[in-house]
Order: C-alpha cells, then structure tokens, then sequence
C-alpha cells in the first residue's frame, strides 16, 4: 500500500497570495494513500527539507509529492534531500503550482481548484512510479570549439592548458576572427593585432590543440559526454602539409581585384590569398568563384610557381568525424546592414563607412597604411560624423536592444582620428553615452576633454551627398534644441552588432535555443550565463550578446572551466529516463528500431542452451537511449515503456483529471 | 470599362487645376471613367486634425460613406494631402469598432469599410496596367527629371504602401515608361514647406529653395510632383525664392499626370501645361 | 420552467470549458514556465501533462482524455526543427495528422484536438493559445452535451 507525503509550500507569497495552500492541504489529505500532508512557508530552505526528510523516515514514505515551484528550479533540490532520507529520488514528483499557476492565474478560487488538481494528478503517478538507479555513461575528455574569434582561442587555449584536447573549427581561412581586424583596442589603446597574434600563435603551436580552419560543423549527433560532430574541411586548393607559407603564388595570381573581407572591401585580394599577412595557418587558401582555373580552366600560374607543389586544383570538401564531450560555442557576430536605412544612403554613398570600415583605415596594417583616407577619392577628411545607435534600439526597422560596445569603440575612432587628423574635426551624434565598464567612463572623457571630439546628443535625420562631394549630415541638437546641418568628409555608423549568418541552423543542430534577436540563450539568465539548455554545449563571446573583448575573453574562460569540470569526472551520471522492451511480448516487429532517433534499439536474439536462435526481439540500449518515448507510441504490441513515463504513469493522470 | 470614384478636393479646384485637367484627360486616353463622388466635402487637411480628432475622422468619413452609397469601390485621391488623409481614416477605422461607431452617430452614415483610396502614384500604375502603356506613343525624349514626393506621398507607413519612406521610388516605373531619366537626388522626401505657404512664406523660401537647388545641381530638368501643395511652393514661389537673392532658379514643376499625357500625345493645353508659373511648355519640345 | 431547467440553463451559461494539454519537457514546458516567471495571465481552463517529448503521445492517451471529460485536446511540443530529441516532434505531428481522421470517425469534432508549437522562449505565446483555445471551446460548448456530469468545470 502507497504511503505517500504531500509537502505544499507558499514560496513566501508568490503560491499563497493566490492559491489557498491549507485548503490544497487539505484535499491532499484526503486522497487515497496519502498518509502526510502539510504547507509551509518555503519548502526549499533548509527546515523545510528537513520537514520532507523528518517525514519519510518517520512515515515510512513510499512516495513524495512536493507541491511548489516548476521541477526545472528545485527538483534535484527535493530529490537529493530524498535520497538523503534514503527513499530513492524518483519515487519524488513536483506539481508546478507556482510558475503553472499561482503566477499565471487571478482568481483564488480558480487556482486554489487548479492547484489540488495538480496534486492529485501527481499524487496518483508517484504511486505508481518505480526506483531507479541513474546510469553511468562515459566522458570523452575532448572538447570541440565552434569559432576561432577572441572567443574561440581562449576558450581553446585554457582547456588545452588544463591538459585536454580540443579542436578548434574556424569557418574563415584564418584564426583571429573580428579582434585581427581591429586598430587598436579601448580603453587602453593597445594595438589589437599585438595582443591577439602571440595567443593566434600558441593555440596553433599548443600539443592539446587541432586547429581546422576553412571548415565548418555540418552534423552534431550524441549527447553530453558523447558527441560526435561531423566537420566539413571546405576544399583549400593548397595542400597545407607541403606549403611553406611562401606567398609566391599570391604575389603572381591574376585575379587581384576580388573585394577583401577582411579589409570590409577597403582593399581588393587575389583569388589565391591569406586573409591578412599575419593569419594563422600562414597557409593560402583557393577562392574557387573567383579562381580562374577552376571556373573557366585556365590559368594555373599558382601551381606553375609553387616551389613545393602544394597546389591542388583536384581538391574537394572533406569531411571529418571527431568525438567530443563537450561543445563551446563562439561563433561570434557582424555588422547589421545599414542599407535598411535609407536615410543613411542606404548603403550606396561610398563615404558613408560602417565601424570595421575604419578600423581597417586607421589600422598600420591596412590599406591606407594607417592613414584615414577616404574611400571615394583617396583624400584626408578634415570633418568626420560618427552616428551610434545605428540599427540598435530601433524596434521598428533595427534591432531593439543595445548592441553595448558602440559608445566605446566611436570614442576611440574619434580619439584615433584626432591623433591622425589634427586638424580635424570629430562630431559624434548619440543618443545615451553607455559607457559602463572599468576605464570606460574616463575613456570617454578623454574623448571629449583631451581630444575634443564634439559630441551632439540626438539623431541624424538625413545624410546625402552634395554635388560637390561633401557629405550633408542634418540632424537634431536635442540640447541646443536646435537642428544642425554639418557638412563631413566621411560618416561613420555605428552599425548593430547581430549575430553570425548561419547562426540558426548550428542551433538546429547543436539542439539549442535562440532568442528573438537569434542570439544564443544562455540556461539562466543570472546563475549560468554560460551553459545552455543543453547538457554539455557551452557559450563564449558575441554569440550570446554583444560583448567586448574582455567580456567574450571572461565568458570563454567560464565556458572553459565548465568544459573543464565536465572532463575531471571520468563518467556522467544520467537522468535513467530510458525505454526498456518487454521481451516475452514484443514480436520484432521492429516499428521501434525505424522510429528512434538515436539508433538506441537494435534486434537481439535470444537462443536456447545449445546456441541456437529462439527469437529475435528488439533491446535498448541505456547508454545510447535518451528517453524521448517515441519507441513507445509506435509499438503496436505494447511491449515498450519509458521509465518514469510509463503508460500507466500516464494513463492514471488522465484519468485522474475526469 | 473601369470606373473610379474621383475626389477632387478643394486644391483641383483651385491651386491645382492643371492636376484635375491632366488626370481627366489621360483617364479619357486610358479608358478609364472617372467619376466624382456625389455632395463630397472637405477631406479635413491642413487643420482639422491639428485641432479637432474627430472632426479629422468624421470629415473623410463622411466622404468614405457617400462613395460607398454610390457604389464606387475605389476612389482617387489626387490631391497627396486629401489621400493622407483619406487614407489614413480607412486605416484608423479598420483598426477600431469603437471609432466606426462613434463615426456613425456623428455622420449619421453608414461605411462597411469597402473603399480603397489610390494615390496619384497608384493611380498612374493602374492607368498604365489598364493598357495606358501602348498609348504612350509620344515619350520624352530622356527628360531628366526628379521625383519629387515630399511629406504625404512618402510618409505614414501604413497610408504609403509599395516603397520605401526614405528611398522612395514609386514613381519610377510611370516616369520611364514616358521616356524619362531618372536623376538621383537627395531631396525627393524633404519638406516644401507645406501648409507655411502664406504664414510664414520665408520658411517656405528657405525650404523650397533648398529642393530646387538639389535638383539642379543633380542635373534636372524639371521636378515631378504627384502634390497640389508642393507644386504650388516650388512653381509660384519661385519667383519669391529669386527675389530673396537666392537661386536664381528656372526649373519647370510638373505633375505625374502632365508627364504621362505628354507622352500619351495629349495637347499640353489639356494638360493645363500653359497655365504653370514657371514656364512649362518647354518640356513639351521633348516629347516625340 | 421547472427548477432542473433552470439549473442547466445557469450551468451552460458558466461552462468553463476543461482542456487537457500533453506538453512536451523541453520547449513547451519550459514556455509555460517562462509564461509563470513573466507573470502572463491565462485562463485557469487547462491541466498540463508532462512527457518528455510530443513523441511520446499515445493516440490512446488523447481518446483518454476526451473519454475522461476533456472538452478539448491540447499537444504541443518543439517547433519543427527543434526538438530536443532531434525528430520526435514530427512522429506527433504525423500521428496527429493520422488522429484526427479516426477521430471524427469516433464522433469527437478534430476540431477539439488542438497541435501546436511552443518554444521555451514563448512565454507570451503559450497565455495567447490557452486564451484562444479556451475561447473557442467556450463558444462550442461541451465535449458532449447529452452528459450532464461533461458540464462541470474543473472541480
């Protein structure tokens, strides 16, 4: 005979204000089986679980119904406390009275019915329910990192030094992703290139690290502890074990006047190319659209002057199968395109840059030698218009959040051009200064104060560009309350910082979720701000939310750790959801075989003594099954049940809602 | 054949005359029969919206009723103000049950809400769809024009519909079609100066002297304008702008509808071409 | 009018119709947690039934239901695409599209069988479909008329 406790609790206010907890009591009390049934203010804290435990060892519980928040706060909270009692964790259920009905529900009387219903239903599957015992499945102490960004390398780097392997996939030719790019970085203004080449360099050298570049996740199968993950190495051309990085064959390529993007199309690239002279691997990939020999056959100049014949025109897409235990994702973001804002230009007024854009103007390395020109002729411009906020907190034709690093990267381009451009004058439209973080402030500060950046608070309603080449940027002084008209050289947007194109279909794969704006979500937006929804896949960097380089440096290193404390234990405990096969019934019929998504159930013969095949039946097998229960609806003779989702279990609740 | 419902509003007759003259000749040459709505009143423009919201609503109501009653589906607006706002009552009464009701006591009338208002923009595209296109036997011979859309005809996100408020090009299609080029400009949504045209004229100078200097220097050779308003500012201020030592100016202002008679090889005198104060008949030596 | 009329005549007038919603663990679940924690209001008409997956669905636990005295049906799970056990969604969506055939057959209207797709990022979506479901079947009326006992809402 069941012995089952009901603990109900208030949660201070939040359940009691709107759902009558001793009534709840009450009913509870009432229903068969149930030999204990109390409330109390807050469940999860310590006298309140030591009410549970009390109560299983002097009621001699057989079953326990907590009756609080969802099970997806404090089940493992209810359930440790019953195995501390020494009553096995799955004979305890929770009702969600709390985020399933005190909080979405006014009417006392309606909740307070809805809340006893709830009980009941659990009340009448915990009798039903059976102990079981987690399963043990092993950890494969290899970590995968999605993304070769600032990110992606520490993320690589600190797993690797705390003496795992990883691989490193990178979808671009070369490590180094947005921060390559950068001149140089606030609020310190060190140069960019500086700091990151040295960490491009050790994960590259690093013994723990495999470094994929031009290649990309294509399938992500498995679970936490073991997935495996099909990477496709896109074709190079080049082969990288002969290459000695020599540069002969870029230097005599043909096709030169190919967009770079790394230069943000500032500068042209050979169809043959690193993306920047310090790219690691220093090897040269082949652009096949842009490749004369493999869109029209002819050419082959890279592979005539190649000293070491690592030139390959046969080459094809790859792919690769690693086994890994844990995922960190740091696929980073782009640019929102600023062509949506026609008042801008649209995109189509060559002096009207975005954010990288200038970086690449201002960096020593790039096509102006450090030197802010402008693009359509060349010149030095005396007036530069910074605009922020441009596509951020702009429900309507934008994004509605605050893309966060945009005041701070516009106060050092103003800061950069007036150290290069004395003369000149740089006018910054913004609409709130966020400048939040260490120095930050006092960087801004300095923009104004030491280096005279003007700054105007309001929008730019209009920027076009006068017959004789000058830029018109027209906007509000909303301190001044005055319309201005400013005649520029060069205006540069602060464009919205989105997430990486693509981003979707890895979440797809990798089973995790997106928000609206199709940043990753993170478990928890406060306590684990750096796992996801599912086990194992951790986040780093912009792919979460818009972050600096500290920021994505600090969250790399967070997910590193978790990737880290997944690999000390060498076997993971798993939830023992798992479907289990009635062989005396099943008839191998084998609906479930086709039906599971994991290829968990395989045929299995039962033989007599001597060997010989009796039947064939289907078996699952624990370690692959993930207890989805789809084997179940298919199974026509009822031979399969689910743990902890058995039919019966199911059944009963319907039942008990008549 | 096709009927239209036709509201001319206040400025066809008026200011903008040569707007009614031009549109009932090409609906002649498209085919299309236009025909007015019956007891119409003021559409409300310019003020009543400023000082009164149900005034603003009851007044195109009223006229929305009346074209229903007359069986007309389908009503022009030539006028950019009256079709603003027009227009904007069928959204605002699509959107709430409550208005429609109130509407009704005001009114006394009835509007189930079937009548689509066209702008002269949407108009031109009907015409051409209507077999307009093949009539176009005369084009201008690449007339460099700039077209013009000001406030109404661009903005309102749920009024305007089919380009883009900021980069409009709604008018592109109608304009190549009479053999135009098109120049890029960057003046094509900004401010004539409206309804200042009598209160504060120096506003209206300042303004319209800024659009037509953009104009010129992109190399136009008339502005286009589908706005009785902004025709009005550009073509009779003009001399106004000269004389406040700007400019000078000398750019032909003309209608969408002109343009497309041209082409359709109507006589400028029927398109009221003769009646601009800026002379406009020169357009008509480049028409084929 | 005799007193049993009068009585049935008020109870139809307060049918509050009783939806039974088999939600899956992992996106619907989890939306209706997100629909508690913004502190969305929905109608109290509906008894969530946790499985893990939609795939999990027996057609049995959905003629169960309506036998049990549900007025309608609710499944919901992953939007395609995103389920948590890669494909388990589409074997409910196949199934249902198979059920609600057998079920006008058994005289339930497959109109009372609602499917739908909640993620557990939408929290205002799960409030607006309970609201909508329940608004619908409210205008229906009861499963079964002709069973007096079907009239009573949630007790």
């Amino acid at each position: 005979m069941a012995r089952v406790g009901v603990f109900i609790c208030h949660c201070g206010e939040n359940i009691g204000r709107t759902v009558d907890c001793p009534a709840v009591t009450e009913a509870a009390a009432r229903l068969p089986g149930v030999v204990e049934s109390v409330d109390y203010k807050y469940m999860c804290s310590d006298p309140g679980q030591q009410m549970i435990k009390d109560a299983i060892k002097e009621k001699k519980l057989s079953g326990v119904v907590v009756a609080a928040c969802s099970p997806r706060m404090h089940e493992p909270t209810f359930r440790r406390a019953a195995a501390e009692a020494g009553l096995n964790p799955f004979l305890l259920e929770m009702a969600n009275l709390r985020e399933h009905c005190s909080w979405v529900h006014e009417d006392r009387g309606e909740a307070t019915a809805k809340a006893i219903d709830l009980v009941r239903i659990m009340v009448e599957k915990v009798k039903r329910n059976a102990k079981l015992h987690p399963i043990r499945v092993p950890v494969e102490p290899t970590a995968l990192v999605i993304g070769g960004g600032i990110a992606g390398i520490q993320a690589a780097l600190d797993i690797a030094d705390g003496g795992k392997k990883v691989v490193l996939v990178e979808r671009s030719p070369s490590l180094g992703g947005h921060m390559a790019r950068l001149s140089e970085t606030f609020p310190t203004l060190d140069c960019s290139q500086c700091i990151l080449t040295p960490r491009m360099v050790e994960v590259a050298a690093h013994p723990n690290v495999t470094i994929m570049t031009y290649a990309e996740v294509a399938k992500v199968d498995g679970f936490v502890g073991n997935f495996e993950v099909t990477i496709r190495q896109k074709a190079r051309y080049v082969d990288p074990a002969t290459c000695t990085g020599c540069g002969t064959c870029y230097q005599k390529c043909p096709s030169k006047k190919i967009p770079s993007e790394f230069d943000a199309g500032l500068a042209n690239r050979t169809a043959i190319y690193t993306p920047f002279p310090q790219a690691v691997p220093n090897k040269p990939v082949i652009d096949a659209q842009h490749c004369l020999m493999l869109t029209e056959g002819k050419c082959g100049v890279c592979a005539k002057v190649c000293p070491t014949g690592a030139i390959n025109f046969e080459d094809t897409d790859r792919e690769v199968t690693v086994k890994v235990g844990a995922i960190v994702v740091a696929t980073g973001f782009e640019l929102w395109d600023h062509s949506a804002y026609g008042e801008y230009g649209a995109g189509k007024i060559e002096d009207v840059i975005d954010g990288f854009q200038f970086e690449r103007l201002a960096s020593a390395g790039g096509p102006t030698g450090g030197e802010i020109r402008r693009p359509s002729d060349g010149k030095i411009p005396k007036t530069v218009v910074f605009i922020q906020c441009c596509g951020s907190r702009d429900e309507k034709r934008g994004v509605p959040y605050c893309s966060k690093i945009c005041c701070m990267y516009t106060a050092k381009h103003a800061i950069l051009y007036r150290h290069k451009v004395h003369d000149g004058r740089a006018i910054v439209f913004y609409m709130d200064v966020r400048a939040g973080g260490k120095g930050y402030d006092e960087f801004v500060r300095r923009a104004i104060e030491a280096d005279g950046a003007e700054y105007v608070r309001g929008r730019v309603s209009r920027v076009y560009r006068r017959a004789d080449g000058k830029l018109i940027v027209r906007g509000a002084d909303t301190l001044a309350g005055q319309a201005v008209t400013i005649e520029a050289d060069l205006v540069v947007l602060a464009d919205a910082i989105v997430p990486r194109t693509g981003g979707n279909e890895l979440a797809q794969m990798l089973g995790i979720a997106y928000d609206t704006n199709g940043f990753y979500s993170e478990a928890h937006p406060k306590l684990r701000p750096v796992e996801t929804a599912t086990a194992g896949v951790f986040l780093a960097g912009a792919c979460q939310s818009p972050k600096d380089i500290p920021d994505s440096v600090a969250q790399a290193s967070a997910a590193a750790a978790k990737a880290l404390g997944l690999f000390s234990q060498p076997e993971l405990e798993r939830e023992p959801i798992v479907a289990r096969v009635n062989e005396e019934m099943c008839v191998h019929c084998r609906a479930c075989i086709k039906a599971c998504p994991y290829g968990a159930i395989e045929d299995y013969d039962i033989k007599d003594r001597k060997g010989n095949v009796v039947r064939t039946v289907a078996r699952v097998n624990e370690g692959v099954c993930q207890g989805c229960g789809t084997c179940v609806a298919v199974c026509r003779s009822g031979s399969i049940d689910l743990d902890g989702f058995t039919d019966e279990q199911i059944l009963v609740q319907i039942a008990t809602l008549e | 054949m096709t009927t239209i419902g036709y509201y001319p509003g206040c400025s066809l007759h008026g200011t903008g005359r040569e707007l009614d003259m031009s549109i009932k000749a090409l609906a002649e040459v498209a085919g299309v029969e236009l025909k007015e709505i019956e007891d119409w009143n003021c559409c409300g423009a310019s003020a009543a919206h400023n000082l009164n919201h149900d005034l603003a609503v009851a007044l195109p109501y009223r006229n929305l009723a009346l074209a229903e009653e007359q069986g007309l589906s389908e009503i022009l607006a030539p006028c950019a103000a009256c079709f603003s706002r027009m227009k904007g009552t069928t959204v605002r009464l699509a959107r709430s049950a409550e208005l429609v009701e109130k509407m009704r006591g005001i009114t006394e009338r009835e509007f189930k809400g079937t009548v689509r208002i066209l702008s002269i923009i949407e108009f031109a595209g009907r015409l051409l769809d209507e077999g307009l296109a093949e009539k176009l036997t005369s084009p201008l011979d690449g007339l460099k024009v700039a077209p013009y859309y000001g406030c109404l005809l661009a903005r309102g996100e749920e009024i305007v519909e089919g380009y883009d408020a900021e980069q409009p090009n709604g008018m592109d299609a109608a304009l190549r079609a009479a053999g135009c080029e098109i120049v890029p400009w960057n003046f094509a949504v900004e401010c004539c100066g409206g309804g200042f045209s009598m209160s504060m004229t120096d506003a209206v100078v300042d303004l319209s002297n800024a659009i037509l200097t953009d104009a010129e220097q992109a190399g136009a050779e008339a502005i286009v304008t589908g706005c009785p308003m902004c025709h009005s500012n550009l073509d009779m201020r003009q001399r106004t702008i000269n004389e406040a030592g700007l400019g000078p100016h000398d750019l032909p202002i003309v209608y969408l509808s002109e343009i497309l008679g041209l082409a359709a090889g109507i006589e400028p005198e029927r398109l009221g071409l003769d009646r601009h104060f800026v002379d406009a008949m020169r357009v008509v030596e480049r028409s084929a | 009018m005799t007193q049993a009329e009068a009585k049935s005549t008020e109870s139809a007038e307060a049918f509050e119709p009783r939806i039974v919603a088999f939600v899956c663990n992992w996106c619907t679940y989890a939306g209706a947690d997100l629909t508690g924690t913004s502190r969305i209001q929905y109608a109290a008409n509906v008894r969530i039934i946790k499985l893990p997956c939609t795939g999990r669905i027996d057609p049995l636990f959905i003629l169960k239901a309506f036998e049990g005295g549900a007025d309608a049906v609710l499944v919901s799970g992953c939007h395609p695409g995103d389920c948590h056990y890669t494909s388990g969604n589409y074997h409910a969506r196949r199934r249902w599209t198979l059920l609600r055939n057998l079920l006008a057959f058994t005289g339930i209207d497959p109109r009372r069988l609602f499917f739908s797709w909640v993620s557990a990022a939408e929290g205002q979506k799960f409030a607006d479909l309970i609201n909508d479901i329940t608004g619908t079947v409210r205008d229906a009326g009861p499963f079964d008329p002709t069973n007096p006992a079907r009239r009573q809402p949630w007790t």
